[in-house]
């Protein structure tokens, strides 16, 4: 069983219809003892990293969350949900989870592609990634794919280590973050047609070890 | 880097598309669902419905339609026509849409894009414009104007004021639709997607008169539009979304070619 966290942070159900068309079987529930049993956890998101954080902690859903990524059962985050895993938001000046160092920042305000050209914020359509190493999680999906992105604000880790994909807009942003059993994507796997819906269905069947056994 | 959309547009009334939509390969087909799951599979980017339904009961069989489509596709799909409240926008996104786009509810009360806005965030709310040329006056220093009803009622509001005023609102996008260049099939209104879309800061999806693969390159190229929503060049199997991306990347646009 997979659970999706409900912290009342956007629409959750395109993930559970996603999880449905793959086969698997999926809870959108906020209750805290059915978060620890679950077999893996999803922590969507969408919308503002404070007014997220304080409707984690009203629900104490920071503390489920945190037990079970050192449970070392699979952990997936999705756009909002990935940012504030992190230390810190620029957002709202949020402080966040800090299940992994590092903090989220805006897109700077004069955001310039290759040729000069400015663009715009929100980082709004399909964008692609470039893995820094193969995880069990991308088996299958092809190196040019493209994903859905919709952010004006992006994760920066401290460490390399958790530095997994990263995708160019403007600079070059942390757009897929790993932790052991934890994996982080910015973009949003329900939207970004089959190779997102590749992900979700690797995720299914993750252990949440670094490589397939 | 970030690929230009394409986006086709369909109109669905009573739960039915209002025009037959034909795939190379199937029969005429009048689903709405069918028919966006056949647009899915075959490289679109996102997708538009355009409700023109009128009574209440037509609305039910629209939150039916749309729930039954974000069973099986899974990219981005926006809803408009008609809809006037947050409660509508909350039915509409409940069942399964990404996107909510408001056009003549909004001329007549903008407040409706910052209530969406804030209840949604601005990612779900596009703006719809319809959008008339008219000699440069005091009130319409741009030389475009915002219409309502098909381009019939003109509203006295300047196109560029209006899409700055709502981009402050809070929508997250704006789908420009030129009443001029609608149907004529003989390419966009690139002066007004070039004037929008360099004004404002939030995606602008360029709407009316695509006829070719060179059309959506025009629109696309040099920013003038962050997209291009098209309709009966691919709904009656004058082209593919293929064949089109296949073009526009071939011309240096970067679109997405995997899918």
């Amino acid at each position: 069983m997979i659970v999706i966290i409900d912290y009342n942070a956007g629409n959750l159900t395109s993930v559970k219809r996603a999880l449905d068309y793959i086969g698997a079987t999926s809870l959108i529930t906020s209750d805290f003892k059915k978060i620890l049993d679950a077999d893996r956890v999803i922590f969507p998101g969408v919308g503002a990293a404070g007014k997220a954080i304080s409707d984690l902690k009203s629900n104490r859903l920071d503390l489920a969350l945190k037990e079970v990524f050192e449970s070392g059962k699979p952990v997936l985050g999705i756009c909002l949900g990935t940012q504030i895993i992190l230390e810190s938001s620029q957002e709202n000046n949020t402080r966040c989870l800090s299940l992994v160092k590092g903090d989220v920042l805006k897109f700077p305000d004069d955001l310039r592609d290759t040729e000069g050209r400015k663009l715009k914020v929100p980082h709004m359509g399909w964008n692609s990634i470039k893995l820094k190493r193969p995880h069990p999680l991308f088996d299958g999906v092809p190196e040019d794919s493209e994903f859905y992105f919709v952010h004006s604000y992006y994760p920066a880790p401290s460490s390399p280590d958790n530095i997994l994909g990263e995708t160019l807009y403007g600079i070059r942003f942390t757009s897929v973050l790993s932790s052991g059993n934890l994996v982080a994507v910015q973009f949003h796997p329900e939207k970004s047609g089959r190779p997102g819906l590749k992900i979700l269905e690797n995720f299914y069947r993750w252990s949440g070890k670094k490589n397939v056994e | 880097m970030l690929s230009k959309r394409i986006i086709p547009c369909l109109d669905v009334k009573d739960g039915r598309l209002t025009k037959g939509v034909k795939f190379k390969g199937n029969v005429d087909i009048g689903d709405p669902v069918e028919t966006a799951y056949q647009y899915y599979l075959h490289g679109a980017d996102e997708i538009v419905f355009y409700d023109i339904t009128a009574s209440s009961e037509g609305r039910d069989i629209m939150i039916e339609t749309v729930k039954n489509v974000a069973e099986k596709i899974f990219i981005p799909f926006s809803v408009g026509g008609g809809i006037k409240t947050v409660e509508e926008m909350r039915r509409v996104l409940l069942a399964g849409a990404e996107k909510i786009s408001v056009n003549s509810a909004a001329v007549q009360n903008p407040e409706i894009i910052s209530q969406g806005a804030d209840a949604f965030g601005s990612q779900c709310i596009v703006l719809g414009m319809d959008v008339k040329k008219v000699p440069v006056s005091e009130k319409i220093p741009s030389g475009y104007e915002v219409v309502i009803n098909g381009g019939r009622k003109y509203m006295g509001i300047d196109a560029l004021n209006w899409a700055k005023r709502c981009e402050g609102l809070g929508a997250g996008e704006i789908c420009l639709n030129s009443i001029d260049a609608d149907g004529t099939k003989e390419g966009y209104e690139l002066e007004l997607n070039r004037l929008i879309s360099s004004n404002v800061n939030i995606p602008v999806i360029a709407s009316g008169g695509a006829g070719t693969p060179e059309h959506i390159y025009q629109v696309l190229d040099d920013d003038r539009a962050d997209a291009a929503l098209i309709a009966s060049m691919t709904h009656f199997n004058e082209y593919t979304i293929k064949e089109i991306k296949e073009y526009l990347s071939g011309r240096g646009i970067k679109v997405r070619m995997n899918w």
